[in-house]
């Protein structure tokens, strides 16, 4: 029987841990990145400045960007009662983060204008339930509002770029995404993709693609050849870190498919900064966190 | 590389002297303003304090309340381009030093920086906790009505390293990377894949 104090403990040291540290993946491939930039670039400074920011967070507790962006939640459970007590859970714990300066208040009401103060409100926090069977797991993801600014959704064919509605138009649409982002979306980006499904149900897709590691292959070959190309051929685009230059404009692309209707062929691209948050847990029966995943 | 320390606030000459890529090393009083304030001091809104000659920072910081005063735990920058359609306008009404931000601006902001001797300075998004670490002090608080990350913050700096992108003379680096990076998006979409 899920314990309601030991749900809400295990959600908020979630959710804290994912705000204010860095994947360690992400961490490797920013310092590989590191690497291949030249000595005294704007590139290289950039990349130290991001990995002595992120160290700092990491040792003080403090926020990994100032940003601390809008909370997706993903819930995979055995329907029951339990939801209720996660959903409250996660609500509590958004509250107290934000109490105690891990979380910046980030929901605003469009009609009045006011911040709620709380990073509750009106169809906020997004939180997902999917039905499965055996251990309940909790992913969440922080993803900032300049990389959701820069996230797009592209309708196939596009006479602009040239794209026809094959793998080819989906490697010239994620290219023009990255072109359009410039530094803007907080560069070397990670990018979330999503080849078809609906006007909805791509960006939401292609945000889930950003869960999976960038040492974690795409189990559909083509689909990881076109990962690999695409990344390559951004990082050539020479906007480099936060837009000043250099070889690294991507750390990875995770892209994912999903069907589409037949008049429909929408490539979808969900731009994630460096400062990618996102963890997982897996619960015990109690609620305790029994493996981070 | 020229390494400039520089006081905010500061002249027009100041700003004039300075040039696209040099590094500086940011000190003194600074104001934060995003989204809202921008839209408050276009539309004629009178600023609270008083901005010739400061650096406005694009930033929404999170903080927390310690008794009287404030703490600031991450304070990077946000993304300066949303602010377009009014900063040139802020800039001629109200003279800052400097326009402090991340991703750089426009052709408006440009020729407003040029005829009124600012410069445009860069910081690396996300090194929220490392800029939180060079802020010493937090002076003041207004037009919290627009929510804590929103309102106008006066910071005080103390060695704050940050990159000249567009300077007083017409130049963004910017605009030079895009142009750049344009070109090879057009080979780019020439260029077939095959699996």
């Amino acid at each position: 029987m899920t314990n309601e104090t030991h749900l809400l403990n295990s959600v908020t040291e979630l959710m804290e841990k994912a705000g204010t540290m860095l994947p360690d993946d992400v961490h490797a491939a920013l310092s590989r990145a590191l690497e291949r930039e030249p000595e005294g670039s704007f590139a290289r400074d950039t990349l130290e400045m991001i990995l002595q920011s992120a160290r700092l967070s990491r040792e003080r507790g403090l926020p990994l960007c100032q940003d601390t962006g809008v909370p997706l939640i993903i819930v995979r459970t055995f329907p029951g009662p339990a939801m209720f007590a996660v959903e409250s859970a996660v609500r509590e714990g958004l509250r107290r983060l934000t109490e105690k300066g891990i979380l910046r208040q980030n929901c605003v009401d469009p009609v009045t204008g006011r911040n709620t103060g709380d990073n509750i409100g009106e169809h906020v926090p997004q939180i997902h339930f999917l039905p499965a069977r055996g251990t309940t797991s909790i992913g969440v993801m922080f993803k900032g509002g300049g990389s959701e600014n820069v996230s797009t959704q592209y309708a196939l064919p596009h006479a602009g770029l040239g794209a026809d509605r094959d793998l080819n138009g989906v490697r010239k649409c994620v290219l023009d995404a990255v072109f359009q982002a410039q530094g803007k979306g907080c560069s070397p980006g990670i990018l979330g993709v999503c080849i078809g499904g609906d006007r909805a149900s791509g960006y939401l897709i292609a945000k889930e693609a950003l869960f999976r590691r960038l040492d974690e292959a795409n189990p559909t070959p083509v689909l990881a050849e076109l990962e690999e190309a695409v990344v390559e051929q951004a990082n050539s685009l020479g906007i480099g870190p936060m837009g000043l230059g250099g070889s690294t404009t991507l750390l990875g692309a995770r892209v994912a498919s999903a069907g589409r209707h037949p008049a429909c062929y929408f490539v979808t691209v969900s731009y994630s900064c460096w400062a990618t948050r996102r963890a997982r847990i897996e619960l015990d029966d109690e609620g305790r966190i029994s493996r981070w995943l | 590389m020229a390494l400039t320390r520089l006081i905010s606030p500061f002249s027009p000459d100041t700003a004039r002297a300075l040039h696209a890529g040099d590094q500086v090393l940011l000190s003194g009083r600074i104001v934060t303003a995003r989204d809202q304030v921008h839209k408050y001091l276009a539309s004629g809104g009178k600023p609270p304090v008083d901005l010739d000659g400061l650096v406005i920072y694009h930033c929404g910081p999170v903080t927390v309340r310690q008794g009287d005063t404030w703490r600031v735990t991450a304070a990077g920058p946000t993304t300066s381009m949303r602010e377009e359609p009014y900063e040139a306008r802020v800039i001629r009404t109200h003279h800052p030093g400097a326009i402090m931000g991340k991703g750089g601006m426009g052709e408006a902001t440009r020729a407003a920086l040029q005829s009124e001797g600012c410069v445009y300075l860069h910081l690396t998004g996300g090194a929220a906790a490392f800029i939180a670490g060079r802020i010493v002090a937090v002076e003041e608080v207004h037009l919290l009505e627009f929510g804590r990350p929103e309102a106008m913050w006066v910071l005080k700096v103390e060695d704050l390293p940050a990159l000249v992108t567009m300077d007083a003379h017409g130049r963004s680096l910017h605009s030079d990377i895009e142009h750049a990076s344009q070109d090879i998006l057009q080979q780019l979409l020439n260029t077939p894949f095959s699996s």
